[in-house]
């Protein structure tokens, strides 16, 4: 594997520089390089063991009992396969505030997600393709809300939740994600919507397709790379969400976040509710992730001021 | 104006034409489309901007006018205080370790057949919930390193490099032929004989303790010109069963026990119990007191205190840089796929070694994208909350303590919204220079 993939990029680095190969190389240099690409491929194989490892002591934490878990340390599953059982989770699925809140976390982030990319599709298209007074500096205003942080609207939202009755639903804490949701949105969709060509949204005019309809049957479509990436950032945000909901949401509207929070402070006795708990909270996001790489690289990419 | 294809795209130098509305919408149907945008931000993020920046100038009630008192208290508030420190440093050093350990996997699985596998695994954790990431920490850190892998690894390294002391609390039972020697030592009372054994009995380690590889120990056999001897357990369960002084069935021998001979204050030889407690000193040691060393009978080795109050920030920012690593990694290996490789491989040929392609070629060109990423990683990390709020437990959160969870404490615990909103107006005022340089970027590009 090694000789091939050597071979690769010779090949490519001979096809970059039109050249026939690096001559200067003297065999012992060679070797030196293949020997430190082997070192390199150690390093990177204990680092991603490093990386995988905390992640891997979560997932067999959850599959131990409370007992075995105050008596050692996850790894002793390697040994010990046995211990391994599904119990907690069993118990989990039986504990009516944490499904609940995982109903919650549903109810909160799919309106969440779905508001954003239609209140923002609307307004990225207006952005990108409407003329009307002052159009430019209201993106610009847009745009720099981008960086602000939600700690500033903690409080005045909280308030003024409070007086509409707001304050404690869900529909709050959707509101509140779908507020600072909209910034990113707008930015990303309508620098999307912009490249898109003239001429064919002239076609489409011609054909007589009014404002909406040549929203809806052109530039929708047409967005559907960045919709989709805004549509996994979103969803991955809003699912995520701890602290938005920790204020906004009481006990009957809590998500999956807010109700593991809760047991944190009795760590070491809610281990058996904490570990399996966290764990089905990541299944979603991680599926999603493994499901969409690219778009979620591409929003990351996008969202790299937010 | 008529067909210049879509003002953004093309980086053309012709003056493009302005990217008019195909067609010829009204400013209401304009409106419409922007309503639902502008009056959901203006009344959730646009409003709580002004509201804050009046209500930081009122006291804790909202009644009476405070000046800039509750600014005075983000100067003189302990736990503000605190919390300021803290975000120094992890605005220090969170982005910048992160960046750095991003540009190097980025660089490193460039050229690797399975570096997008190697990618997914880093990137991975930024799709998880900062609670489950605190989560995943609070077990990685657990002080017991019979529980949490942090300290496992760290006794086990320790232990590899500082011996292992297997006898806490063992020390001498009545008429032994050992005395303390000052500093947790024990030493023989009198001077030990070669070819005469000798015996170095203890008392006091409880049976879970003993070393694995302890066995029962065995008498002492003399040997000519050698000095030997057993150093065990002489305690049998049961009153009045085992012999003092004497090595009596079932009694387990000191494995692994250090023993120095000493003469004249200096340690002429040493030797370490066998299995059974056995151990054979040269003739050097005749005529020399034997001392058991200290570093035999010290508290074992428990790891770092992770989460107490010195080390808690740096752990918590470990588990931010394992979250954000992979994003920096990915916005670097996407700046690098863009750096022309004939600029490295001409360095190549003019000699240079990796490192000298790495430091003069890579990191220049990628100077743009590594700005973008330390700045990115520094907004965010001014807002961390989660990952304190979780990991830190109760005991440290005082001394783990950063401005967002403090804005929550103060706001949401204490009932102190004045404070609380002066909290919120310095987070708003420390990214305003990014607002004004993303606005200034993007005005070039929306004015094409």
């Amino acid at each position: 594997m090694t000789a091939q993939a050597e071979t690769v990029t010779g090949a490519a680095e001979q096809a970059a520089s039109g050249s026939p190969g690096p001559a200067r190389r003297s065999p012992a240099s060679r070797l030196a390089e293949r020997a430190g690409g082997g070192a390199v491929r150690v390093f990177l194989v204990l680092v991603g063991l490093f990386w995988l490892v905390p992640t891997i002591g979560l997932l067999l934490s959850s599959l131990r009992s409370p007992q075995d878990m105050a008596a050692d340390g996850w790894w002793t599953v390697l040994t010990k396969p046995s211990q391994l059982t599904f119990a907690s989770y069993a118990e989990l699925l039986r504990n009516g505030d944490i499904t609940g809140s995982l109903v919650n976390t549903v109810l909160i982030t799919v309106p969440a997600t779905l508001l954003v990319v239609v209140i923002g599709s609307l307004a990225g298209y207006a952005f990108a393709w409407m003329e009307f007074p002052g159009r430019d500096w209201w993106f610009l205003a847009v745009v720099g809300l981008l960086v602000v942080p939600v700690q500033v609207a903690l409080i005045p939202i909280a308030e003024l939740f409070g007086k509409v009755g707001l304050f404690g639903s869900v529909l709050g804490v959707v509101l509140f994600h779908v507020g600072f949701g909209l910034p990113f949105a707008v930015f990303l969709l309508r620098n999307f919507f912009a490249e898109i060509p003239r001429e064919l949204l002239e076609a489409a005019r011609l054909d007589g397709a009014g404002e909406l309809r040549l929203f809806a049957r052109v530039v929708l479509p047409l967005g559907g790379p960045a919709i989709a990436s805004l549509g996994i950032f979103q969803f991955l945000w809003v699912w995520n969400d701890l602290l938005v909901a920790l204020i906004f949401a009481d006990s009957g509207s809590q998500p999956i976040t807010v109700a593991l929070q809760t047991q944190v402070r009795q760590f070491g006795n809610n281990i058996d509710v904490l570990a399996p708990g966290a764990f089905i909270s990541m299944v979603i996001p991680l599926a999603v992730f493994f499901a969409f790489q690219r778009q979620f690289v591409s929003g990351v990419m996008a969202g790299a001021v937010k | 104006m008529t067909s210049s294809g879509a003002a953004g795209a093309s980086g053309a130098p012709a003056a493009p034409a302005p990217r008019k509305s195909v067609t010829g919408t009204r400013t209401t149907v304009a409106v419409l489309f922007l309503l639902p945008a502008l009056v959901l931000l203006g009344a959730l993020v646009v409003y709580p901007i002004g509201y804050s920046l009046i209500r930081s100038l009122y006291d804790q009630s909202g009644d009476g006018f405070a000046g800039v008192d509750n600014y005075r208290a983000l100067f003189t508030d302990d736990g503000i205080r605190t919390a300021l420190k803290n975000n120094v440093v992890w605005v220090v050093f969170a982005p910048t370790v992160a960046t750095a350990l991003g540009l190097v996997f980025a660089v490193l699985t460039e050229r690797i057949r399975w570096g997008t596998a190697f990618k997914l695994v880093v990137f991975m954790p930024m799709a998880i919930s900062m609670l489950a990431a605190g989560i995943i920490f609070r077990l990685v850190y657990d002080q017991d390193p019979d529980k949490g892998v942090a300290n496992a690894v760290v006794v086990g390294v320790h232990d590899t490099f500082a011996e292992s002391s297997a006898f806490p609390k063992a020390h001498p039972g009545r008429d032994s032929p050992l005395e303390a020697a000052g500093g947790g030592a024990f030493v023989t009372r009198e001077p030990v004989r070669a070819g005469e054994p000798v015996a170095l009995p203890l008392v006091g380690v409880a049976p879970e303790r003993m070393p694995d590889d302890a066995r029962d120990a065995a008498a002492p056999r003399p040997e000519p010109d050698k000095v030997t001897g057993t150093t065990w357990q002489d305690f049998t369960r049961g009153k009045g069963v085992g012999r003092l002084g004497e090595v009596d069935a079932g009694e387990p021998g000191y494995a692994g026990m250090r023993i120095e001979a000493v003469k004249d204050g200096r340690v002429v030889a040493t030797a370490k119990a066998s299995a059974d407690g056995t151990f054979t000193l040269p003739a050097a040691a005749d005529g020399a007191l034997l001392r058991l060393p200290a570093d035999n009978f010290k508290e074992p080795y428990n790891g770092l205190d992770w989460l107490g109050p010195t080390l808690v920030t740096p752990a918590i920012i470990g588990s931010y840089v394992w979250m954000w690593a992979g994003f920096a990694m990915v916005l670097i290996a996407a700046g690098l796929a863009a750096v022309p490789r004939e600029l490295m491989e001409a360095a190549r040929v003019d000699g240079a070694n990796e490192w000298q392609v790495f430091r003069r070629v890579t990191v220049p060109m990628l100077a743009p994208v590594l700005a973008v990423v330390v700045v990115t990683l520094m907004i965010n990390v001014l807002k961390v909350f989660d990952l304190v709020f979780i990991i830190a437990p109760g005991s440290s959160q005082d001394d783990a303590n950063v401005l967002a969870l403090e804005l929550y404490r103060k706001g949401f615990a204490a009932d102190q919204p004045g404070v609380a909103s002066a909290i919120a107006v310095l987070l708003l005022l420390l990214v305003i220079p990014v607002m004004w340089f993303n606005v200034r970027r993007l005005r070039r590009e929306v004015r094409r």
